[in-house]
């Protein structure tokens, strides 16, 4: 079965090796998705597998036929970005810039999750409500790492986001 | 990463019959697995993709306990309805684990299984007992910050890392085992890792050709449940020390005292004397402090790890007083 990516259909790459980073980069010419570590420490290689948001560096290509995989690429474009790119850039939610891609994929399931109720380390009660405060989103966004340290502009963009949605 | 055959599983039976070669590895979330294939630390010829088996579900069982299938996701089980209100000491430990991308593929028997983040294990270069058996243990006099202080051995110092595990050793749960005959066995999760002993290869009781099937949960008890766990950094690291408690008073007393511990050994750690020097006795410091003698008697350090003798004193202080409502 093809692999789905930004809702285009690929084959699966021939060298089962290949980890799903990998075969964004450099088999499918989508270089938003970034290699950081490679051991899934850092983050920067987040993508959105079925909505979920997971590490692309520690999964193999090959065991995502039939899946629907989301990249960077496929939450906006420069003349449409989605609201949390569009925070990034507002809140300057960066410095490089490397670690951008996954901080927002990583955000934009981080905030369905705490719609759907699911708690974290951070959450007082684990049946909830959840809210978004800026403890929660230091934890929940704990598996991407910043190393130009752009942490407090990065989280009011994602308050702001999380406040907009609110009010909607 | 080494070149591997890729053979995708169907059926269990299929999955454990060629599982049953040593050079083959089951590979389901890939989380742990993957980052050591990177490392050539784990060089398998055949890789068995078993994510796609039927082994995902949580099911109530008969008894009014729960049955996590080995393929539930991590945040599948910690988001559970069931396992948030009656085992929040599960879902406790498992958000205090990983990152949620990682607990996001991470799954029941892949986290059963996980491998040491021994520094000498998950680098070639350096001599592990575990990794290449006779090789020496490079933490034994090296730099040994996370090792273990009970139950080491001569030839390694490594601890198991995870925290789900702990919780589900405090909680009795037992692990489900079938092998390419289609016959199951149970082992309790507090039996299934193994300490080092002159066997440090074996992190766990699977032989080969078996596979974890899922982990079942007594039926919920009364009493008050918490994890701990004291690391470097608030988030995304493993525990120095972590206690896993079940604690019940009636009349003042000690009714239930269900403890396991993480980071300390190469198993979550758990002593049958502590429950019965608590049982039956009025919380107090002193009582607290002969429980602390009690985990850490015969106890080892191995220089920089030293601090997780008096941690695990505090935390395991710490925990039964907030369990009973004690101030300290």
């Amino acid at each position: 079965m093809p692999i789905t990516i930004n809702s285009q259909t690929y084959d699966l790459p021939e060298d089962n090796r290949v980890t799903l980073l990998d075969f964004l980069r450099h088999d499918l010419g989508l270089p938003g998705t970034k290699k950081g570590c490679d051991h899934g420490q850092c983050g920067a290689c987040t993508v959105l597998v079925d909505g979920m948001r997971i590490n692309s560096c520690l999964s193999l290509a090959a065991m995502h036929d039939g899946d629907h995989i989301t990249t960077i690429e496929g939450l906006g474009t420069p003349a449409a970005p989605s609201k949390l790119q569009q925070a990034f850039v507002e809140h300057d939610g960066y410095q490089c810039g490397y670690c951008t891609p996954g901080q927002i994929c990583s955000a934009t399931a981080m905030l369905q999750e705490i719609a759907n109720g699911w708690p974290s380390d951070a959450s007082d009660s684990l049946e909830g409500p959840m809210v978004v405060s800026g403890a929660e989103i230091r934890e929940r966004m704990s598996g991407n790492l910043c190393r130009c340290g752009a942490y407090a502009n990065i989280v009011a963009a994602i308050e702001d986001v999380a406040a907009a949605e609110d009010a909607a | 990463m080494k070149p591997f055959d890729f053979q995708r599983a169907d059926r269990l039976e299929h999955a454990a019959q060629l599982c049953a070669d040593e050079g083959t590895r089951a590979i389901a979330g890939g989380t742990n697995l993957i980052d050591l294939m990177k490392l050539q630390v784990e060089t398998p010829q055949t890789l068995v993709d078993i994510h796609r088996l039927p082994l995902g579900r949580i099911d109530d069982t008969d008894d009014g306990g729960l049955r996590i299938g080995a393929l539930a996701t991590n945040t599948a089980t910690a988001v559970h309805e069931r396992v948030r209100r009656e085992y929040p000491l599960l879902a406790r430990a498992i958000l205090a684990g990983a990152s949620q991308q990682l607990r996001n593929k991470a799954t029941t028997g892949g986290n059963l299984c996980q491998r040491t983040r021994c520094y000498y294990f998950t680098n070639i270069d350096q001599p592990c007992n575990k990794r290449e058996p006779g090789s020496g243990c490079g933490a034994l006099k090296g730099v040994a910050r996370l090792h273990a202080v009970l139950g080491t051995s001569d030839e390694c110092i490594a601890t198991y890392p995870g925290d789900m595990a702990v919780a589900m050793a405090a909680l009795g749960a037992v692990v489900e085992i079938a092998d390419a005959k289609g016959h199951t066995r149970n082992v309790p999760v507090r039996d299934f890792h193994c300490l080092p002993g002159d066997t440090p290869w074996r992190d766990n009781v699977l032989e080969d050709g078996e596979i974890i099937t899922a982990v079942i949960l007594p039926p919920p008890v009364a009493g008050r449940q918490l994890y701990r766990k004291v690391r470097e950094r608030s988030s995304y690291a493993f525990a120095m020390v972590s206690v896993a408690a079940i604690v019940a008073l009636e009349d003042g007393r000690f009714t239930r005292a269900d403890l396991a511990f993480g980071g300390l050994a190469h198993k979550p750690w758990q002593d049958p004397r502590l429950s019965a020097l608590l049982l039956g006795k009025e919380p107090s410091a002193k009582l607290f402090d002969e429980a602390a003698d009690v985990l850490l008697d015969g106890a080892q350090s191995y220089g920089e790890n030293a601090y997780k003798i008096p941690l695990a004193r505090r935390t395991l202080t710490a925990v039964l007083a907030e369990a009973t409502g004690m101030e300290l």
